[in-house]
């Protein structure tokens, strides 16, 4: 049987990884794009928070994935479901390409445009989302990409406690030593990344200042 | 915006000093008074403290010792804000907004402090036509400016809420020497219209000589003469001389403009 027959027979259960898979990595993507780019601006406000907060994320990144998982499952309400705790991992892997992106992209704003705006008397506010928001944005969402396109390859990993997604058919396929059925979870997830990296890039093209 | 005095002084230095925690004093003790309408130089090489002078006054920078009075007040008790609107602000490097257009650089401050639309287009056009720019470039962004128009862009944002007092740091020390002397004499002619209260920063003693009312001439973070621009080419005390003759060489090499 190759592969394209397999999709073809298997089609619903191929969609269904899929969406399981779009929704372990949207989910989580949002959530680290609501608490990362926050953190990051939180960071440019009280340097002192720089290094426990880069630091923290910057550990969580070191935590092999498998691992992290598992250390997870004890959590209350979170462990209770698979789904739950793949997209808590999920996320906690994104924060850092968004917390640091958010915080360099913020400095790299030309401090004469920042002088500017605070001597011409714009509130801390105005000056974060009329000034340094906008021009850090394209900054910003290389961020968002580089953390989607990880995080579309570590939710395949997500299978291994039982989360779905794409990784179903990773994991099956090494079970029956069937390269076929590695081929069916790794290909549509592989597309998946491509897709979300040529989008994002496309996006920050668009909206990063000229 | 309080009503400035009919005669007090605009802006005073009450024995100011700045330093940042125990590291050496950028200015010391510094007293100046600043009157209304007047243009004060403040001249004095890198690192006499003149910038440093300047951003006390818009809080910037704040003081370790004296105080500062705008309009007969402590900045202290200014809300901070309001100050900075009320006195507009132009440094060399410009720092226009990338992001925006011309208009919205301009109608920045009066879009903050809520004008109407209509009044912030008409006042864009107003301000473009005052530093001699086409309306044109209104929808422009500031990287479609050459150097000079970006500058005038800058001195038009200063003034889109019309604030009495203005802040220059060297705005025009980057530009080529012509379109230098071509925005100085602007700047001349425009100060004789709205007679703003201006501090003006500069290394350059023939810029100081021909913009000042008054100049104040700083060293090591004091002020160690202060004349009018007349009272500053006819005096004997040392400094002032010697800073002079410096600059009188440099005249000379570089030729007359």
């Amino acid at each position: 049987m190759n592969l394209w027959q397999f999709f073809l027979q298997n089609h619903a259960e191929v969609w269904e990884l899929t969406l399981e898979h779009l929704w372990l990595v949207g989910v989580s993507t949002l959530l680290a794009v609501a608490v990362g780019i926050p953190l990051g601006v939180l960071i440019t406000r009280w340097p002192a928070l720089n290094k426990p907060v880069l630091g923290g994320a910057n550990i969580i990144q070191t935590i092999p994935s498998l691992a992290l998982f598992g250390f997870l499952l004890p959590a209350p309400w979170i462990g209770a479901r698979a789904d739950r705790l793949a997209i808590l991992a999920l996320t906690l892997y994104a924060l850092l390409p968004l917390i640091r992106n958010t915080y360099a992209g913020i400095k790299a704003v030309d401090a004469a445009v920042v002088e500017a705006g605070r001597g011409m008397g714009l509130t801390d506010r105005q000056l974060l989302f009329q000034v340094q928001l906008p021009l850090a944005l394209g900054v910003i969402l290389a961020g968002v990409r580089v953390a989607t396109v990880v995080s579309v390859g570590l939710a395949t990993i997500a299978a291994a406690i039982g989360a779905g997604g794409l990784g179903e058919y990773i994991f099956r396929g090494l079970a029956m030593v069937n390269n076929q059925v590695i081929l069916a979870g790794a290909i549509p997830a592989a597309a998946m990344a491509l897709f979300a990296d040529v989008s994002l890039g496309w996006l920050e093209k668009r909206l990063s200042p000229r | 915006m309080c009503p400035s005095p009919i005669n007090g002084p605009v802006i005073e230095f009450h024995n100011v000093s700045y330093g940042l925690n125990g590291g050496p004093e950028i200015l010391r003790d510094l007293n100046l008074s600043v009157a209304s309408g007047e243009t004060l130089i403040l001249l004095g090489r890198s690192g006499s403290g003149k910038t440093t002078a300047l951003k006390l006054i818009n809080r910037l920078l704040d003081p370790s010792r004296g105080e500062i009075q705008v309009n007969g007040r402590s900045i202290e008790e200014w809300d901070v804000i309001r100050l900075r609107r009320s006195i507009g602000y132009v440094i060399q490097e410009i720092g226009l907004f990338p992001h925006f257009t011309i208009e919205r650089n301009i109608g920045l401050v009066p879009k903050i402090e809520n004008w109407p639309a209509s009044r912030i287009h008409d006042r864009v056009r107003e301000l473009l036509a005052l530093v001699g720019l086409d309306a044109q470039i209104a929808s422009h962004y500031p990287r479609q400016l050459s150097g000079g128009q970006r500058q005038r862009v800058g001195v038009a944002r200063a003034l889109a809420a019309d604030p009495p007092i203005l802040l220059m740091d060297e705005p025009f020390g980057a530009l080529d020497p012509i379109t230098r002397t071509e925005l100085q004499r602007e700047f001349l002619a425009l100060q004789k219209r709205l007679r703003k209260t201006v501090i003006f920063v500069t290394h350059d003693l023939r810029e100081a000589l021909s913009l000042g009312t008054r100049i104040a001439l700083l060293q090591d973070g004091r002020v160690v003469a202060l004349h009018t621009p007349e009272g500053f080419l006819h005096s004997t005390q040392p400094l002032v001389a010697a800073y002079r003759a410096t600059f009188g060489t440099e005249m000379e090499t570089r030729g007359p403009l």
